[in-house]
């Protein structure tokens, strides 16, 4: 079974845990001034990378905690978990030699 | 009368379980006794509460098999008592965390134990719970919140030598996981081979 590493509780079984997506999206600070495409773009669109990205899980059936993790979308092999609010110390890939994707923008995407 | 016919006693849930005789006579799996249960949530983990510490690691326990508390989480903590000391420890947690802002919840309604002990118990309860129940990864004084098979539960393992173990779930869990147990506990045995 693939282990995954709380930062609370240590490595733990995936059954216990859930996604939330892709972390790391600031939500605007004013959106009455986004234009409706910018605020769909905030809303609904994601990366959806082949490699490494950065994304939102929760100990759900453990210590119930959201935490971050860098997770290879093609090995499904878990990089990295750290705190929310923080940063992971793992810069990029080897492969790819770029940031984890954490953009919203549709040119990051084309 | 209307009000005597119909009138309900309060039943305990799995009062009615029954064990089979072919478990393996190395476990026993146990309704545990009504109890106490509160829900602590609180930022500050530090210090003691009605006696008990709040700055255990997580996933540990702290106390005895009558008043202990489990610490779940960073910020959250079970708590079990004797149902006659339930007033008692909620006002005794409630004055001891004056001036901080926290939640205790009883939940003593909602949580029911099942107690499972013997040599196979890690055997029997990694039939439907996915953690590692070694002695190095899980030992005693260990308790935390996993599954078993499709429901959530705590899983403590009291201190101690001898594999004791305590299974709390909800009240409407409490028959599915009973039978889990039992019917993971006929498959412990290696069949007997054909005559
Ligand atoms: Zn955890």
């Amino acid at each position: 079974m693939l282990l995954i590493d709380c930062p609370y509780c240590g490595k733990r079984p995936e059954t216990e845990f859930r996604c939330g997506g892709q972390a790391h999206i600031a939500r605007p600070t004013d959106p009455s001034a986004l234009s409706d495409a910018d605020w769909s773009e905030h809303l609904f669109v994601r990366a959806n990378p082949r490699g490494v990205h950065a994304e939102r899980w929760n100990h759900i059936h453990g210590c119930g905690r959201w935490f971050n993790a860098l997770r290879d979308t093609v090995s499904d092999r878990f990089i990295e978990t750290y705190p929310v609010g923080s940063e992971p110390t793992t810069g990029s890939h080897p492969s790819q030699g770029t940031e984890p994707t954490r953009s919203t923008q549709t040119e990051t995407r084309a | 009368m209307l009000e005597v016919r119909y009138r309900t006693a309060r039943t305990r849930p799995l009062a009615r379980a029954t064990l089979p005789a072919a478990l393996d006579p190395g476990l026993t799996i146990r309704p545990a006794e009504a109890g106490a249960r509160f829900s602590l949530r609180v930022r500050k983990a530090t210090g003691t509460v009605a006696g008990l510490p709040l700055d255990g690691p997580i996933n540990s326990l702290a106390g005895d098999d009558a008043r202990w508390i489990a610490r779940l989480g960073p910020d959250e903590w079970l708590i079990g008592t004797s149902e006659t000391e339930a007033d008692a420890l909620a006002a005794a947690v409630a004055s001891d965390l004056a001036g901080t802002a926290h939640a205790l919840v009883d939940v003593s309604h909602r949580n029911v134990g099942i107690d499972v002990s013997g040599a196979k118990s890690a055997i029997l309860l990694n039939a439907g719970c996915p953690l590692d129940l070694g002695d190095t990864a899980f030992p005693s004084g260990s308790a935390t919140r996993t599954l078993l098979g499709k429901a959530e539960i705590v899983l403590i393992r009291w201190p101690g030598a001898t594999p004791r173990y305590r299974v709390e779930c909800w009240r409407s869990f409490a028959t599915y996981v009973h039978g889990f147990l039992v019917e993971a506990g006929l498959g412990t045995t290696a069949p007997s081979k054909a005559a």
